[in-house]
Formats: C-alpha cells, sequence, structure tokens
C-alpha cells in the first residue's frame, strides 16, 4: 500500500505532514517556520470559531427543526439564520481549505529548498494572488445577502406550511415536503386558478413580446430605407415611450382606458357608438394590457435594430441585386438573420422581463377583475398572482412554491440566452 | 416602364410617412392628454378638455406650496437614493467586472453563470425575506435599506455588461502597463477606467434612473410618507380616490417625465451602444 503512493499520500514527505498538521489551522505554518502567518491564521481561525459557533450552531439545528417551543421560537428567524450560517460556514471552510493549501504549497518550497520570503515579499505575494478576490468580495456579499439568501428563503418556504392560520410566533413551521406542490395540482380552486393564470401567462409573454419585437423591427427597417428623410426627427419621436418613465405612462393608459372618464371610451368610442368596458372584461382588459406593453416596449427593440441594421455589410445587398433577388429575399435571408442574431440575447431577455413583468399588471388595473371560482384576478399573471398571496392573503407557502416554478422557466430562459451568448464567442463579433 | 416604378416609389414613400404620422398620433396622444389634464381646473375628471378653455397651473402650484404636499420631499428622496444607486453601482460593478475580465480565480466560470442567472430573477421573488432581513438589521422604512437593495440587485446584470465592455479593451495595454511596474489597481485606475467611460456611465445613468422609475420595491419597504420616493407617492395620489386626483398625478408625473425624458434623449445613443456593444459582446 505504502509502496506507490508517492503520488498519492506519502506521511514522510513535509508537504504532507505540513498539510496535516494544518487540520490545526497554522500549526503546518509553524512547521514551515513561517512563525507570523502561522499565528495569525490561527488567531484568525479560533476568533472566527468563537463568534460564530454560537450562531451556526443554532442555525443548522433550526433549518432542520424549524424551532421546536411555539411562541419561544421563531420559524421564520430560525429559517433565515440557518441559511446565513450556511454561507458563513461555507466562508470558514474555503478559509480552511486555504490554510491546508497553504501550508502544503509552502513546504513545497521548502522541499526543493527555496528560500524563505521576507516578510513584505510574502505579503505583496497574497496582495497579488489575492486581488481579484478582494475586487469580488464587496459585490459578492452583497449578491448573497440581497439576492442569494432572499431566493434561498423563497424555496425553503416552498416546503413549509407557512401561511395566515399557521404563522410564526404563535405556530411552529413544519416541513412538509411536496405537499404545497401537490396542492396546486389537486385542490380544485388551486388547480384551476394557477391553470388560467400560467396559461395567460404565456400567451402574455408570447404575443406581447412577439408584437413589439415585429413593430420595432418594421419600424427600423422602414426608417432605415433611403429614401425616407428627417431620420433623427422620426426616432426620437419614435423612442418617447422609453424615455418616459413607464410607471408613469401606465398610471396615464389607466386611466385613459377607465370605463367612466377615459378618452379612449369618452373621446374615441362614443364617435361609433362603441362602450368598451376595458376594466371590467377580462378579455378586454387583456387586450388593453398587451397593447400597451407593446406601445412600451416596442421603442427599446427598434432603437435596437436600428443600431445592428446599419452593420449590415452593404456588399452582402450588391451581390443579391446582381442576382436579382427580391427585395423580400433580401429581407428574408441577408437582413433578419443578420439582425436576429446579433441580437438574440437582448431578445429573449425581452421575453423574461415580459413573463415578470409586474409592474404593467398591477398598475393598469392591480390584475383585476376578479373571476369567480379563483383566488387571483383575471389578468394576474405569475408575479402578480404571487404578489397577491404574499401580501394580501399571506398565502406565503403557495407563493413561494409558485416562485419556484417561475423560477423554472426562467431558467430555461437564461439558458437559452446562455447558449446565444456563448455562440457569439465562438462565431466572433460583429 | 422607368417612370411606372418611379410612381410605384413615390406612392410606398407616401405610405411610409402616413404609418409614421399614424404611430406618432400613437405616440403622442397619451403624452399630450396628460398634458391638457394637468392644466384642467378642478378635479372633476367628467368635465376635463383635451384643449382645456381655461387652462391653468394651480396643480403645480400646489404640488410645490401646499403644506398638504409631499412634492418636493419626495423628489428629494429620490435624487438622494438615486445618486448613491448611480455611484454605488459604478464602483461595486466594475470591481467585479475587472475581476472577472482580467483574472482567474477559483469560481470564475461559475459566477458567470450565476450572474447570467440570477439577472433574469426579478428581486419580487425574495421579497418576504429582505422585508425580514430589513428588518433584523433594523433598515426597513428607510431610505438607506432601499438603497442596498438596489445596489445589491443590479450587481447580476450590470456586472456582465461592463465585463463585455473591458472584454472589449486589449489586453496589451495592461500588460505594457504592467512591465512598466504598474500595479493592480493603478492599471485599474488609470487604464481600465477612463477607456470604460462610456458603459460606466451607462451604468451610472441607469441606475440613477431606476429609483425614479420603480414603484414595488418603495412599496414594499418603505411606510412612512415623509420617505416615499416619488413614484410611490404619485401612485398614492391616485391610487385612493381614482378620479378626484388625477390632474394634480397628470401635473406631479409630468415633471417627473419631462427632465428623465430630455436625459434620455441626449444620452440615447450612447445607451443603445452601451447595450448592445456589453450583451453582444459578453
Amino acid at each position: 500500500m505504502a509502496t506507490n503512493s508517492e503520488s498519492r499520500f506519502d506521511l514522510k514527505q513535509p508537504r504532507n505532514i505540513a498539510m496535516l498538521l494544518s487540520i490545526v489551522p497554522g500549526l503546518g505554518q509553524l512547521y514551515n517556520r513561517r512563525f507570523f502567518k502561522g499565528i495569525l491564521i490561527f488567531i484568525i481561525a479560533a476568533s472566527f470559531l468563537v463568534t460564530t459557533w454560537n450562531y451556526i450552531d443554532i442555525g443548522i439545528w433550526g433549518l432542520f427543526t424549524l424551532g421546536t417551543v411555539p411562541r419561544e421560537h421563531h420559524s421564520i428567524q430560525l429559517l433565515i439564520q440557518g441559511l446565513i450560517s450556511i454561507i458563513v460556514l461555507l466562508f470558514g471552510i474555503s478559509f480552511y481549505i486555504y490554510n491546508l493549501l497553504d501550508a502544503r504549497s509552502d513546504a513545497k518550497a521548502r522541499e526543493v529548498g527555496r528560500p524563505k520570503p521576507t516578510f513584505l515579499k510574502a505579503a505583496g505575494d497574497f496582495y497579488d494572488k489575492g486581488f481579484p478576490y478582494f475586487m469580488v468580495i464587496p459585490g459578492l456579499i452583497m449578491l448573497l445577502f440581497i439576492v442569494v439568501v432572499p431566493l434561498a428563503f423563497m424555496i425553503g418556504l416552498a416546503f413549509t406550511d407557512y401561511n395566515q392560520y399557521n404563522a410564526p410566533p404563535r405556530n411552529l413551521l413544519n416541513w412538509v415536503g411536496f405537499d404545497n406542490f401537490v396542492s396546486l395540482v389537486n385542490v380544485d380552486i388551486w388547480k384551476d386558478t394557477f391553470l388560467s393564470v400560467f396559461t395567460w401567462t404565456v400567451v402574455w409573454t408570447v404575443v406581447a413580446t412577439t408584437l413589439q419585437i415585429v413593430l420595432g423591427l418594421f419600424l427600423a427597417l422602414l426608417v432605415n430605407d433611403k429614401r425616407i428623410k428627417f431620420k433623427r426627427t422620426i426616432r426620437t419621436v419614435l423612442i418617447l415611450p422609453w424615455a418616459v418613465p413607464a410607471f408613469v405612462s401606465i398610471l396615464i393608459f389607466s386611466a385613459l382606458f377607465n370605463p367612466t372618464f377615459g378618452a379612449i371610451n369618452r373621446d374615441i368610442l362614443s364617435q361609433f357608438n362603441l362602450m368598451i368596458p376595458w376594466l371590467t372584461d377580462p378579455f378586454w382588459a387583456k387586450i388593453a394590457l398587451i397593447m400597451i406593453q407593446t406601445w412600451l416596449g416596442f421603442p427599446f427593440v427598434f432603437a435596437l435594430f436600428t443600431g445592428v441594421l446599419q452593420s449590415v455589410p452593404s456588399d452582402m445587398y450588391e451581390a443579391a441585386d446582381v442576382d436579382g433577388g427580391s427585395r423580400w429575399q433580401k429581407f428574408r435571408f441577408i437582413t433578419l438573420p443578420h439582425v436576429l442574431f446579433a441580437t438574440a440575447p437582448l431578445l429573449i431577455m425581452q421575453y423574461a422581463q415580459n413573463f415578470n413583468n409586474f409592474n404593467i399588471i398591477y398598475l393598469f388595473n392591480e390584475g383585476n377583475p376578479a373571476v369567480r371560482g379563483q383566488n387571483a384576478g383575471g389578468t394576474d399573471i405569475l408575479i402578480s398572482w404571487v404578489y397577491k398571496l404574499t401580501f394580501e392573503t399571506n398565502n406565503y407557502n403557495m407563493a413561494a412554491a409558485i416562485t419556484i416554478i417561475m423560477g423554472i422557466i426562467i431558467s430555461a430562459f437564461a439558458f437559452f440566452q446562455f447558449r446565444k451568448t456563448a455562440s457569439f464567442k465562438e462565431e466572433g463579433r460583429y | 416602364m422607368a417612370m411606372k416604378a418611379k410612381t410605384k416609389s413615390k406612392i410606398e414613400v407616401t405610405f411610409i410617412y402616413l404609418f409614421f404620422l399614424v404611430m406618432f398620433i400613437v405616440i403622442g396622444y397619451p403624452l399630450v392628454w396628460t398634458i391638457a389634464m394637468s392644466l384642467n381646473p378642478g378635479s372633476n375628471m367628467l368635465v376635463t378638455q383635451l384643449i382645456p378653455e381655461n387652462p391653468t397651473l394651480e396643480h403645480y402650484k400646489w404640488l410645490f406650496t401646499d403644506p398638504n404636499s409631499d412634492y418636493v420631499t419626495w423628489y428629494k428622496n429620490s435624487l438622494g437614493v438615486a445618486i448613491a444607486n448611480a455611484l454605488g453601482s459604478v464602483v461595486l460593478t466594475s470591481f467585479v467586472a475587472y475581476a472577472f475580465s482580467r483574472y482567474k480565480f477559483v469560481g470564475r466560470k461559475y459566477g458567470l453563470y450565476m450572474f447570467l442567472l440570477l439577472q433574469m430573477f426579478p428581486v419580487l421573488m425574495g421579497m418576504v425575506a429582505l422585508y425580514i432581513l430589513l428588518t433584523t438589521v433594523g433598515l426597513s422604512d428607510s431610505l438607506i435599506g432601499l438603497t442596498i437593495i438596489y445596489l445589491g440587485g443590479q450587481i447580476p446584470f450590470n456586472a456582465w455588461l461592463v465585463k463585455g465592455y473591458f472584454d472589449t479593451i486589449p489586453k496589451e495595454l495592461d500588460e505594457a502597463a504592467k512591465i512598466d511596474g504598474a500595479g493592480h489597481l493603478r492599471i485599474f485606475w488609470t487604464i481600465m477606467l477612463p477607456l470604460a467611460k462610456p458603459i460606466l456611465a451607462v451604468v451610472a445613468l441607469f441606475n440613477f434612473m431606476a429609483p425614479f422609475m420603480d414603484f414595488l420595491l418603495p412599496r414594499i419597504v418603505l411606510t412612512s410618507p415623509e420617505k416615499y420616493t416619488l413614484a410611490l407617492g404619485l401612485y398614492n395620489f391616485i391610487n385612493d380616490q381614482f378620479s378626484t386626483n388625477f390632474t394634480v398625478f397628470a401635473a406631479g408625473a409630468i415633471l417627473i417625465a419631462l427632465p428623465i425624458a430630455l436625459v434620455f434623449l441626449i444620452l440615447q445613443r450612447y445607451l443603445i451602444g452601451g447595450l448592445t456593444a456589453g450583451a453582444t459582446k459578453g
């Protein structure tokens, strides 16, 4: 066993002795005669343990049990403490691994007889190697606490029984496995609501986004036409809806579509003796929402395409002219592939954004009108439904379960976007 | 034949201009209507006119002078959050992006995947936890808490954007500087940052405008009216009694939309350039 363990593990080698000794942080460094570093590592490790031990201990225990004594243990706080404990623990473990590897590499340097670096040199090396980490750490910590911990918390909630009637500190929460997901497909009210909200979300995402892309592309092509003058003015006006803050435009539209005083019914449709119940009929509310989103979203796509269109090499069109290609053929085989290829990641992101477009749904009509037999409004998409479940009816567990389903769908978007982005790296860029 | 082609082309161009005209009306109508509403006297929406007979600035005056109006406070709050957010985000993201663009380190590849994934997730998804976290550290109902959430939430998207831009700056530049004895921070400060000014301006602008436009996060974080940001305050104007306050809302909305739209239109070229560069070269 010990014969060919050279490559694996040989206790006679100083590098392995140092690493083994470093199981007590700092000891391996002392063995390497790097006294200052050894003591420093030991002090850091010891203070880390002393300050965080209690917190982590309770946190991990809380993560598993969610508390055992009602009113004394607050399950939600325990859950968050548990998640934070995991992060702190990960930091601790990476420091520990660093300590092991450091002892090993120092011992290696001693084996080949490299002189022990001076204190200044060592500090300089540390700074050199650590530099990218120092740059990343402030951002990473904020990201962890503001984005990752809350998302992990939501994932956790989806597997608990946290709702209006079972809430801490009065009650303890329990882990319930996949029960919430099961009721999403088994309990009638949840099943019906989920189905109708989900299908509308899909229709909404596909139709509204595609419309804004098509309109944006069409306008970009028109403005790009050689015969058109005043290009700058036209572009500026077409970009206006993007320049006005969206929440302002949406609230204005909400008033415009108001059945009693809104200008659309009062000033325009009344000419044709029409009154459309924009806010009270789910069908018309959906039509209005799609129209508004097209109005809000096309300028971005338009601006994007305008920029890309100018980069289509003109000799390709000239070659097509020589071959007698029609205008449609030129568009279909030169312009469209070029434009779509160059903007694919941003277009995918447009779909993802509309999938999560809480603002327009909520500001236009708060997801209303109400629909009989379900607990979401007629125009609610998944994210606005989650908002209502959380802040209006306190169905935290179901809201979290739906959030996870949304997360899976969004990850699919991200996956496609990554594939597109990665393809740029190989294909070179325009 | 040539004549015919010419007429055909002329008809085409006329139709294109006509289409633009229709678009102009569709775009302009809501905006003009809002301006008209803000100039209508009184607050009864049923008697408002598109071209008011007695145009008045009373609503604008009310916003700034009436003791019941918190408008100026909201403007100040939004401005403070916006400036802090713009500066903070440029510092944070350029640090992160520099490391990701120029250094090899453990977790670099997965970090990039993580950014790509996280930028898709709206902050709303973790709202309950954020609220509890803010309460635990005593930052609920505070503008500082709001700013911190903005700063953390913008990292994935902007780090990706800036990293993409940094990647287009030739590596030879910093290698040459390294040979001349420049340290990491010096290269970052004297070479990368000046060359990346366009994209940093985009990041600053985006994050400056976000607090003016966002309504959801303030609604969850802020509870006392004197801490409201503009978007939240204005929403509450019309949320309670819709038809009674709309003329005042219109005036307040115009005063936000105008400066933002102006800045936006002036800088739009950089915005679009930055977005396409960052996203397609990332």
